[in-house]
């Protein structure tokens, strides 16, 4: 390993911090790799200012990590600076990668949001008033960023070199990722930095591949912990999502839903869901069933959209809800 | 028109943040309003509607990824209610005995990396020594060592019981997913005792460099950190405070109950105002009404954290904690307006978690296989309530026979601290700006106002251990640049 430290710039869009959480993890249980690591830009944890970083010279910090989606203009300035300083640049964690949770917004619009959150049951707003990007108080304006009508991944913004997914990425895989550019032993541009597989491959349960005569939510049943969750009738994302986290919520008896996103072989994880849970529903002799009994094994599934794209709508050929229909 | 100066800090500057202080001054050069705003928003109230109520706890967890514990557990509660069912009792005990570990975590982090070079090294001390190696260097090597053994022994509970650390699982509507083994309470006692011991030695730390000290106890108990507000806290059925499960009761600046209610019933006591300049609303007490950014008895503001769950109870369960807040309010007079003062309350709560834990650990009750129970009635409406480190958490769905949601409201505790917030920082900058002069300190002195909330505004943003990056604008009256400060 060579003696100069690795220059690292951590960039943050729409967020709820997580993946700042998981690094820090990182920090505290990796201090070695950790130590060889110089951080020159992190604004949640530490205090160099952006300026000083504008200031570097373009392609001079060796590795950046972007976290959170594109939902506003300042978002969409911050990943273009972190990618004119670095020289890779890896989009972490599942927001960056496919739009993550807060990405189900596109299945509304920042005006229909606006409408429901300024007048809940507890907001006190007859004339429904809303915030406004500028307000001129004593001759001076208070000013709002706009909301984006639409959630984006980081690389509809940005050329972006790898993808390391996961709701926060999982260590080891964070790990492996700052060991693999020390060494300079890294995969094609474009490669995501987790095994191209799917989770059921990692996960420990025992699977049968049974046909699944009723389908189960997770409050309805105790399910066995030993057994695959899908062959007990629970809806498991396992069979659409990369592996690579470790199934950790399958050790939790949960199931999965989504968040490391597909593999590169399917092209849509709600898609590929969707195809898997078709071969899986019904009973053993299902050339019996009418189309009515299959519509109703399939109409179990309850809000198909929301569970098959939790994480990753705004990646998906989907995208977001029409609305040019409404 | 009338003709002001203006301040603006960017808690984080303009492309990196999400929260903002303006102070504008008026003619004469006085403090005319202070305002916080939150330039972010999401929208989960919308979002989350269609979905199935059973995924909430996870879906609101990406609220925030460093107190996803609190949006986890009130997401389970209301789903409780939604469903109406009661868990069993070792589920619940499960969900609390995580909660604590995941407390200590929240509040040790904001102590030692993000308050503490504000209050512990002290406003007045060189700003490269205000972070957390100053922090460090004035409680010793070895309590720093300590703090990072201390925050990964909580990160290994919170992975055993949640299922992950950030971003928990386990709680499900009905219970939680999976029962504790004998071998799981083995390794969460070793870690918790380890806790409870640096818990301790937390709260030492502080009386000692803190309370025992002039200089800051003087600070802390200045006019300019003082506001006088209603509090909002959850409490037991004997009064003490409680973090997961109870009522919440309201008392006025006096100390004398206002009102006692069930979460369920929180539509009938708060209310929000809406203000075009922010993406925050302002909750305040539906029976006083809104009356603006002033405190005292006529206002509709109140407060919530660890101060105010301090003020609102009549004490704490544990033992070594309960020593700590007789302490407490032997020095200051219950209820206590002092805003540093959370930092304190802050502290002792750190020790109460820690007591409970082990508490919990010790009961049997959470060896029990039995960690749920199957609903079986239709799925329509409920309220879930915890009190998340910085206060008051409240999540209320509204679903259809199915179980799809139509509607949700939060109320995140910075979100009701954000009129006690605001009103704190024009305090802080009334009596630091004198006609137009503006000390050297304010820089310090507004944010110290600002942090002892420890506001987390990824809730909209929020900042992690080390130092929130300040930079404070003054403008002439022609709007220019005449000055500007920051830090480090």
């Amino acid at each position: 390993m060579s003696q100069t430290k690795l220059k690292l710039a951590i960039g943050l869009g729409a967020t709820c911090s997580g993946c700042d959480m998981a690094i820090v993890d990182l920090a505290e249980k990796l201090t070695n790799v950790f130590n060889a690591v110089d951080i020159v830009f992190w604004p949640t944890a530490s205090d160099q200012k952006l300026k000083e970083f504008e200031q570097l010279p373009d392609a001079s910090v060796d590795l950046g990590f972007y976290h959170g989606s594109i939902a506003n203009e300042e978002n969409k300035e911050i990943a273009h600076l972190l990618r004119k300083k670095t020289k890779t640049l890896i989009s972490f964690g599942a927001c960056a990668c496919h739009g993550g949770v807060p990405g189900l917004a596109n299945l509304t619009t920042t005006k229909e949001l606006f409408a429901t959150v300024y007048a809940t049951p507890s907001t006190a707003n007859p004339d429904l008033k809303q915030p406004q990007t500028k307000t001129t108080i004593g001759g001076y304006s208070l000013v709002l960023p706009e909301k984006f009508d639409t959630v984006q991944c980081l690389n509809e913004c940005i050329d972006v070199d790898y993808y390391l997914p996961g709701c926060p990425p999982e260590v080891p895989l964070v790990e492996k990722a700052i060991e693999a550019i020390l060494t300079g032993k890294l995969p094609a541009k474009g490669e995501t930095l987790a095994p191209n597989r799917i989770l059921c491959d990692e996960c420990p349960r025992k699977r049968e591949e049974k046909k699944i005569p009723k389908i189960y939510r997770i409050q309805q049943i105790i399910p066995d912990q030993e057994k695959c969750l899908l062959d007990q009738g629970v809806i498991c994302l396992g069979p659409s999502t990369r592996m690579g986290c470790g199934a950790r919520c399958l050790e939790a008896n949960m199931p999965c839903r989504g968040c490391m996103g597909p593999t590169s072989k399917a092209l849509d994880q709600g898609a590929k869901m969707i195809a898997s849970l078709g071969s899986i529903l019904g009973l053993e002799g299902e050339e019996a069933m009418t189309e009515e009994e299959v519509k109703q094994l399939m109409d179990q599934v309850k809000d198909p959209l929301g569970l098959f794209y939790m994480f990753t709508l705004p990646a998906s050929i989907l995208k977001r809800r029409n609305m040019t229909q409404k | 028109m009338q003709e002001t100066k203006l301040i603006k800090i960017d808690p984080i500057t303009r492309l990196e943040g999400h929260g903002k202080i303006h102070i504008l001054l008026d003619k004469s050069g006085n403090v005319d309003e202070a305002y916080f705003q939150v330039v972010e928003l999401r929208g989960f109230e919308k979002f989350c509607q269609g979905r199935p109520v059973e995924e909430m706890p996870n879906i609101t967890t990406r609220i925030c990824g460093v107190c996803p514990w609190n949006h986890h557990l009130a997401s389970a509660k209301a789903t409780d209610a939604v469903y109406k069912v009661d868990p069993p009792d070792a589920a619940k005990k499960i969900r609390e005995l995580g909660y604590c570990s995941f407390f200590i975590h929240d509040h040790a982090t904001h102590f030692y990396a993000l308050g503490g070079p504000d209050f512990i090294v002290g406003p007045g001390a060189p700003s490269q020594e205000r972070n957390i190696a100053g922090v460090l260097k004035k409680v010793g090597a070895e309590i720093g060592g300590n703090v990072l053994k201390a925050l990964k022994s909580a990160h290994e509970i919170e992975e055993i019981v949640g299922g992950r650390a950030v971003h928990p699982v386990f709680a499900i509507p009905g219970g939680v997913s999976k029962p504790l083994s004998g071998k799981d309470l083995e390794k969460i006692e070793e870690r918790a005792k380890f806790m409870l011991d640096f818990s301790q030695m937390t709260v030492n730390t502080f009386e000692k460099t803190v309370v025992q000290s002039k200089q800051h106890f003087n600070l802390m108990t200045t006019d300019t950190y003082r506001l006088k507000t209603h509090y909002m806290g959850m409490i037991d059925e004997k009064g003490k405070m409680n973090i997961y499960d109870g009522q919440l009761k309201v008392i006025d600046p006096e100390g004398k109950t206002f009102a006692q209610f069930k979460a369920n019933d929180y539509l009938q006591h708060i209310a929000e105002y809406v203000e075009p300049w922010t993406y925050l609303k302002f909750p305040y007490l539906k029976n006083i009404g809104w009356k603006g950014l002033v405190d005292g008895k006529t206002s509709g503001i109140y407060r919530v954290g660890p101060l105010a769950r301090f003020n609102v109870a009549d004490g704490l369960s544990t033992p070594l904690a309960q020593a700590a807040y007789e302490k407490m309010f032997e020095t200051l007079k219950k209820p206590a307006h002092e805003t540093l003062a959370y930092h304190w309350a802050r502290v002792i709560e750190t020790l109460y978690a820690s007591e409970r834990l082990l508490e919990l650990i010790k009961d049997p009750v959470v060896r029990s296989d039995k960690v749920r129970t199957i609903p079986t009635a239709t799925p329509e409406e409920g309220v879930g309530a915890v009190e998340a480190p910085r206060g008051t958490l409240i999540h209320h769905y509204k679903t259809d026979p199915e179980g799809l949601v139509q509607a949700v409201n939060l109320i995140v505790a910075t979100t009701h601290n954000h009129g006690g917030i605001c009103a704190s920082v024009k305090k802080a900058a009334q009596g630091l700006i004198k006609k137009g002069k503006v000390s050297d300190e304010i820089l310090n002195m507004v944010e110290m106002a600002f942090r002892a909330y420890d506001p987390c505004l990824a809730c909209a943003t929020h900042t992690l251990p080390g130092q929130m990056p300040l930079e404070l604008d003054i403008y002439n009256s022609e709007k220019k640049l005449i000055r500007r400060m920051s830090r480090p």
